[in-house]
């Protein structure tokens, strides 16, 4: 049944740029796969450790900066750029996880949120590497090149929306087993608790540091998708908003299980969308927001694990 | 020249100070491989902190720490696990929304290699080690009598199979100084008895044991060596017999007025 559930999933995701005809449809899609894979990283830190991260979209955009530099000011390949997208955060992640959590908690906030301001300042302001606000056109598209054939540029919402898709299996697949190891079970004991999980001999600096490093590696991923995406890059891609975004993302699917952000990810990015087509303007946000609250208040814990508790006790 | 014995555990003039306040006073004392310790006095003699102190969650004031002759005094916990001590706590600690196998896995880590690499690209390694964990996790969840349990959620079992899990926990860990805080405390008599068969069974297997605890007739029943603590102050040391006798621990226990031929 459930594997059944799943085959029927994937063809669905799998099929999508053949029967979704509207270009505008398949956009919020895309989206939806890049959010799945930021809600995904942000799950990590803040459904396995306990640690909240609100500077998120830091990691996002230096990510999305990372790629539109190299591939517009050095013409790099944009493989190379998404690879740098990843490393680049990654190592951020690094230094923030090393200064902040020593300390953990309210330390751990205040620092990502301070850290994305700051980022978000020098991406305006260092106008020779950045263009300031006027941002970065011109990121090329991803090209998939096979020796022996004529390389393939994923330059439309169709071929891009497979790029996305696998990126979502990879990154999930690579959460799930992260988190059935060894390593997954350190993070859980360390949110679960710590005291008892240190006297066994989990290093939990260690582990937390790590924790920050594949999350921000991942969201920096997901900006090198974004750019090469909408193909440009400004310090928008900093905004608050888009952490908030991930944060209702992984709390309202479900924070620490890993379908709770990716059905997170696709719901709130479909959502004002539909109400956008379904209401007017005036009504969009107002309805979202009290969605979001009916949600919080139906199901605390988020939508994956309620529906799942349900689904056990019929 | 014949190496000397040395102790498993070193406890060297370690002092504790909170503030004005003396928790522990300059104690020495050391624990020998291969037996049953047990540290006993009166409530807030330093028994606790005693243990933290070894186990690196308080740092002494002044004094040294060392196991089987390294110096650990100051060392993070996690690192003190690594050399094979640890440690349960007094108030039962467990990880409560994880299942008894799960939380003994947990108890494991040290156990297991793999890092992010090898989770990335080493699969069937992986594999092969979560296989090799989960016997292991089997046999300590046997070993403490929780096999039934198994599935469960930590949360849900009863005070006295936490604490049995507890235990199961710390053995994951391959201890070879095993500190125990009160593992005893709010048990009934016959789990108590079966904790007492338990402790000496995990020292047959050659792991040292150290354990504060209330029970009397427990303590004196499976220690070879009975260590007794007062203000901060060991006023006593020595087999269960000799301990029982000695007029400063009656006196501690029962008052200054005391008699002690009474």
């Amino acid at each position: 049944m459930r594997r059944l559930g799943l085959g029927a999933l994937l063809a669905v995701c799998a099929t999508a740029p053949l029967w979704v005809w509207n270009p505008y449809h398949l956009h919020t899609l895309i989206m939806a796969g890049i959010f799945a894979v930021l809600a995904l990283s942000l799950n990590l830190l803040l459904g396995y450790t306990g640690q909240l991260s609100l500077g998120h979209a830091a990691f996002f955009g230096i990510g999305a900066y990372a790629t539109g530099l190299l591939t517009v000011k050095l013409e790099w390949s944009p493989w190379i750029g998404l690879l740098a997208a990843t490393a680049l955060p990654a190592l951020a992640g690094w230094v923030i996880g090393r200064l902040a959590l020593k300390l953990r908690g309210a330390y751990f906030v205040l620092l990502t949120i301070s850290f994305a301001g700051v980022i978000s300042l020098v991406s305006v302001n260092w106008m020779d590497l950045t263009n300031g606000p006027l941002g970065l056109p011109g990121v090329p598209p991803v090209e998939l090149a096979v020796p022996g054939l004529p390389a393939l540029s994923l330059r439309t919402k169709g071929a891009y929306y497979y790029l996305v898709l696998a990126t979502v299996v990879a990154s999930y697949l690579f959460c799930l087993a992260l988190i059935r190891s060894r390593i997954g079970r350190a993070l859980v004991a360390l949110r679960e608790n710590e005291t008892l999980a240190v006297s066994v001999g989990i290093d939990g600096t260690h582990y937390l540091v790590l924790a920050a490093v594949i999350s921000a590696g991942m969201a920096g991923l997901g900006g090198g998708l974004y750019a090469h995406y909408t193909r440009f890059v400004s310090p928008e891609v900093f905004l608050f908003s888009y952490t908030v975004t991930m944060v209702i993302m992984v709390v309202a699917g479900g924070k620490g299980t890993l379908t709770g952000p990716i059905v997170g990810a696709v719901i709130f990015t479909v959502l004002p969308e539909a109400l956008r087509e379904l209401t007017s303007w005036q009504w969009q946000m107002l309805l979202y927001g009290i969605l979001l609250i009916a949600v919080l208040f139906f199901m605390p814990r988020g939508i994956v694990p309620t529906l799942e508790a349900r689904w056990r006790r019929p | 020249m014949a190496a000397p014995v040395t102790a498993m555990l070193e406890v060297r003039e370690v002092a504790v100070r909170f503030g004005g306040v003396s928790a522990l006073g300059g104690v020495s004392f050391a624990v020998a491989p291969g037996t049953v310790t047990s540290l006993i006095g009166p409530n807030g003699a330093g028994k606790t902190t005693a243990f933290n102190v070894i186990t690196g969650f308080q740092r002494p004031s002044a004094g040294r720490v060392s196991h089987e002759g390294v110096a650990i005094t100051g060392w993070r916990p996690h690192r003190i696990a690594e050399r094979g001590v640890v440690r349960t706590f007094q108030k039962t600690s467990v990880f409560p929304g994880l299942t008894v196998m799960d939380n003994v896995l947990t108890g494991l880590h040290l156990r297991g290699r793999v890092g992010v690499a090898a989770v990335l690209l080493a699969r069937r390694r992986v594999r092969d080690e979560e296989q090799r964990l989960r016997q292991e996790a089997e046999r300590v969840i046997e070993f403490v009598g929780l096999g039934r349990r198994r599935d469960e959620l930590a949360s849900v079992l009863s005070y006295g199979d936490q604490r049995l899990l507890e235990l199961a926990v710390a053995l994951g860990a391959q201890p070879r100084l095993l500190l125990l805080d009160e593992p005893a405390s709010g048990m009934t008599a016959s789990e108590k008895l079966a904790v007492a068969a338990l402790i000496q069974r995990i020292r047959q297997q050659g792991v040292t044991v150290f354990l504060v605890e209330h029970d009397m007739r427990l303590v004196m029943q499976i220690s070879d060596c009975v260590l007794v603590l007062n203000y901060g102050r060991l006023i006593a040391n020595g087999s269960a017999d000799e301990v029982q006798r000695n007029p400063d621990v009656i006196r501690a226990y029962l008052g200054a007025g005391a008699r002690v031929d009474a």
